[in-house]
């Protein structure tokens, strides 16, 4: 069929048959990624990147930027070092922000991430958040008796409103969608007077934030509505800086009488700034301490999940180690290894006589036995948990015959459960067929004839087994225990039903996290580290046997 | 175990068998005596009653063996019940049995059997006490079950046995804890989500992993260890650590769908727990199914090709057969790692997605009624079917490789 012309060897088709055959070659290709790609894909979106989505969850600290972005970028300047609370200025910046999230609910949630690194942050931004109305009420009180006018929401409307502030309307909507998480599309109503925002800075800030709520979040006209007690606080921030005065008084749109009254009456205001109005609130807010806990929680990216993870603290002057009575985890973490170790080694003792036996019987009455192993590893895990938790309790089925038969006093019967012994018994029950199953592969290829030969030549059984069978062997026990411990370090269900609190692993602790205390980011930041300690381990499986080489049921 | 056997002679009664019988009665006489208090009393006269009986059925050479072992356990079990009634009939039988069946496989010399003669008795001393070790390693992966199927029959509502029980009186058995599995709601719902739940993961991770195993196991496929390495993680990693990932993933995903699609939200909470479930699923069918395939002859799809049959004719026709086995039990992998996943399910589902291991876990951590072993029994009952199923299937797959040893 193929020609040869100038040397090239050509197909039926006259191409070059090298070619030809690298076009077969990459549509076969083509073709096994087709037949891949749909399953992969899957994967990648129902499992990877949840995964990755952990991993990110565990450095995340958005919250805190995302919720006081006016007193982050305030923050910067301040030094903790000093020993001084932080200016006027950021605590104006506390105000308008705090004031938003507390009207979206938010500042509880700031409290309870904050909570994690310093005790009693929450409870001070709940009770704050609550009198936020009437630090505000100490300036709305007086303007309104200057004048009637500033009680009226359609006064206030007009006053704020003109032209080309659009820009600046969008800039406050993106900083509050992005602190409750939702888009906050759609008309609000209100386009701010450019002229005002520059004259009236806080004024304007806190007004459109009042808007913005107003007509997305509550669905109201915002003309309709009275403003927010922070609105009437920033018209007090406003009127202490002699640029607005002066501003004012060369002003004549919408509400100057009323703004030129104020300026004429400004000793009816409070003299006092906003950091003394927080301070009377709750002395914590002058205490150097708080303001450097949020400081260095203001990067939206932050390692104080992951140490504390690993019993450590970000602390103004760098990184410490806890307090000696605070320090968990990294105990669990030793913990869990070596309890995952005894458990293992349990498993290799009483697995690998079972395994040998089983590969050295004839095929028809090991595959009778070995329905023995497979019966467990196919029973449901919750029906083996509960069968040892029958067993093992103290009215259990062990310790009801140890008493029967006199072995044990009724009084001082065994504590077999709730406790590290309980977890080891019943984990190493569950996990020993997957063990014997890698062991009973590898067994099955050791020619029995070895070992026969070794005698033959002089050897007594135990040097011909430890000598000739023994390394031969060594690939099961290495696949078998890296599987069973593996499964261990991340086992929680038997563990959290027969392990009490002595008797619990890491993979409970990140339960907790999740569901109960709800640190998220800690519990991201605990499952982090134990994904990169079973990845190490999986890689060294990979090694030892091959990933393509995993069996299962014999 | 070779087939070295010969006609063993009999040991030697007085130095061998009558001792070792001895130290065995000696045994169980001890913990008989301990029961009522005289441990030593037990062990003196448990070792003359073993003496006696090596002694007894060593003369008795013409009766069969199996025959010697019943008759000295209806003895032991009529002894019993004389002092503890039918419960102490039955453990007596059980001692009757052991030690029959101890006195005739020594006295007989059959304890020799598995071994080849030239063995010292060093050698098969440690040949049957290794023997002893492999039956206790056995017995403590199948008793535990056990008592579990034992007490579901509980006429109580205690996880322990009581005194009926023991004493197999027909008041303490009964089968209410079925009847409350089956008769009420706090266990059917739960079942039924396991059955919707599970089958539709299976299906999801059986047809896409059996195309990808397909596609993995053709000659000629560029980063074939790393998408085996992410098709199988799910698999590696921790349970846990999936089911954190998940949490924190699917949750705002479930809210998207409900809000931005506007989809029924229990409808999405069973999306996710299938979406999660069939995940898990995959690694095992991916292993199974390309184990599978190696035996597979690829020569059969170019000879279909070869007479006309198209891609798809000649996956259903010729490929699909020939792999069956190796689908199911993937298949079967999958969902019996669907409808026993419990940690999963207990962060991404919701209440009303509760399935019947999350049922269980609720019922184990709060200790509410011997119910879960009722629904325990019944998981046996339904690992075993499934046992024999995939070993069927696996046999079948060697036999039609030319695999099989037998």
């Amino acid at each position: 069929m193929s020609d040869t012309t100038d040397g090239l060897v050509l197909a039926a088709d006259g191409r070059p048959l090298k070619q030809s055959l690298r076009r077969a070659l990459l549509r076969q290709k083509i073709r096994a990624l087709m037949l891949i790609a749909p399953l992969l894909l899957f994967v990648v979106v129902t499992f990877i990147v949840p995964i990755l989505s952990m991993l990110f969850r565990s450095v995340e600290n958005d919250i805190v930027p995302v919720t006081l972005p006016g007193v982050v970028t305030e923050l910067a300047e301040w030094d903790s070092s000093t020993g001084e609370p932080p200016s006027e200025e950021v605590f104006r910046n506390l105000y308008i922000d705090l004031f938003k999230a507390s009207e979206a609910k938010q500042h509880t949630r700031l409290g309870t991430r904050l909570n994690y690194e310093q005790t009693g942050l929450s409870s001070l931004f709940r009770t704050t958040g609550r009198s936020l109305d009437d630090i505000g009420e100490e300036w709305q009180d007086p303007l309104e008796d200057i004048d009637a006018n500033f009680k009226d929401g359609a006064f206030w409307f007009e006053m704020m409103s003109g032209s080309d502030g659009d820009t600046f309307l969008e800039q406050r909507r993106d900083l509050l969608a992005e602190m409750i998480g939702e888009s906050m599309a759609g008309d609000v109503g209100f386009v701010p007077s450019e002229q005002v925002a520059k004259m009236l800075p806080w004024t304007s800030r806190a007004y459109a934030d009042f808007a913005i709520w107003t007509a997305i979040a509550d669905n109201d006209v915002v003309a309709e509505e009275d403003p927010w007690e922070a609105v009437y606080g920033a018209l007090g921030m406003d009127l202490t800086s002699p640029d607005t005065i002066s501003a004012i008084g060369s002003y004549s749109g919408p509400g100057a009488e009323a703004l030129q009254a104020a300026v004429a009456n400004l000793d009816h205001l409070p003299q006092d700034g906003f950091r003394e109005a927080f301070a009377a609130e709750n002395g914590d807010w002058v205490s150097p301490d708080v303001w450097a806990t949020i400081k260095l929680y203001s990067p939206s990216v932050t390692p104080g999940y992951f140490l504390n993870a690993i019993d450590m603290e970000l602390t103004p002057d760098g990184i410490e180690q806890k307090p000696e009575n605070e320090q968990i985890y990294t105990q669990l973490f030793i913990r869990t290894l070596i309890m995952a170790l005894i458990i293992t080694a349990s498993c290799i003792v009483l697995g690998y006589p079972v395994a040998w036996l089983l590969a050295n019987l004839p095929m028809r009455t090991s595959s009778i036995l070995m329905i023995l192993v497979l019966l467990p590893f196919w029973t449901s895990l919750l029906v083996r948990t509960s069968a040892w938790k029958v067993l093992l309790q103290q009215q259990g089925v062990i310790n009801e015959i140890l008493v029967w038969l006199g072995f044990v006093n009724d009084a001082d019967r065994l504590i077999l459960m709730n406790n590290a012994t309980g977890t080891v018994i019943a984990m190493t029950h569950i996990l020993l067929p997957f063990m014997v199953l890698p062991l009973y592969s590898v067994m099955k290829t050791v020619p029995p004839s070895y070992l026969r030969a070794a005698k033959s030549l002089g050897a007594t059984n135990w040097t011909a087994f430890w000598r000739v069978y023994f390394p031969q062997s060594v690939p099961g026990i290495g696949a078998g225990s890296i599987l069973v411990f593996i499964l261990a370090i991340g086992y929680y269900i038997t563990p959290e039903i027969v392990g009490g609190t002595s008797g619990v692993f890491i993979s409970n602790r990140i339960a907790y996290h999740i569901s109960s205390s709800l640190n998220w980011g800690l519990a991201a930041a605990l499952g982090t580290i134990l994904l990169i300690v079973v990845l190490g381990l999986y890689w060294c499986y990979d090694r030892i046997v091959g990933i393509d080489n995993v069996k299962l049921g014999g | 175990m070779s087939s070295v056997i010969v006609n063993v002679k009999r040991p030697d009664l007085l130095t061998f068998t009558m001792p070792f019988v001895a130290v065995f009665g000696a045994m169980f006489g001890f913990i008989t005596g301990n029961i009522f208090g005289a441990p030593s009393i037990g062990l003196i006269g448990g070792a003359i009653v073993g003496a006696v009986l090596a002694g007894i059925l060593a003369r008795m050479t013409k009766i069969n063996r199996r025959v010697k072992i019943w008759g000295i356990a209806i003895i032991f079990g009529l002894a019993g019940a004389v002092f503890g009634g039918l419960g102490g009939f039955f453990g007596g039988l059980l001692v009757g049995v052991s030690m029959g069946w101890f006195a005739t496989w020594v006295g007989t010399g059959k304890y020799r059997a598995g071994v080849p003669t030239y063995y010292t008795p060093g050698q098969v001393l440690w040949h049957n006490t290794f023997l002893f070790i492999c039956a206790f390693v056995f017995f403590f992966l199948i008793a535990p079950l056990i008592p579990v199927v034992w007490l579901s029959f509980n006429a109580e509502n205690f996880f322990t046995f009581t005194p009926e029980m023991l004493s197999f009186k027909a008041e303490g058995y009964s089968l209410k804890h079925y009847r409350d599995f089956l008769g009420t709601d706090e266990w059917m719902v739960p079942l039924k989500n396991s059955l919707i739940i599970a089958p539709i993961a299976t299906i999801i991770s059986v047809s896409l992993g059996t195309l990808a195993a397909i596609g993995l196991s053709q000659s000629h496929v560029p980063g074939r260890q790393t998408m085996m390495a992410i098709l199988i993680s799910p698999m590696i990693v921790p349970l846990i650590i999936s089911a954190t990932g998940m949490f924190f993933f699917y949750a705002p995903l479930g809210n998207w769908l409900e809000v931005t699609l506007g989809l029924n939200q229990s409808f999405v909470g069973y999306v996710k727990v299938i979406l999660a479930h069939a995940v898990l699923g995959i690694p095992f069918v991916i292993i199974t199914v390309t184990a599978t395939l190696v035996g597979f002859d690829k020569s059969l799809t170019r000879a279909a090709a070869n007479m006309g049959a198209n891609p798809v004719t000649t996956f259903f026709r010729v490929q699909m057969p020939l792999i069956l086995p190796g689908v199911i039990s993937g298949g079967l992998f999958a969902f019996i790692t669907s409808f026993d996943e419990v940690v999963v399910v207990l962060f991404v589902g919701s209440a009303r997605q509760q399935t019947l291991p999350w049922q269980m876990y609720t019922g184990l951590r709060e200790q509410i009624s011997p119910t879960i072993l009722a629904a325990a029994t019944i998981l046996v009952a339904v690992s075993i079917l499934l046992l024999l199923t995939v070993e069927l299937l696996r046999r079948r797959s060697e036999r039609l490789r030319g695999m099989s040893p037998t």
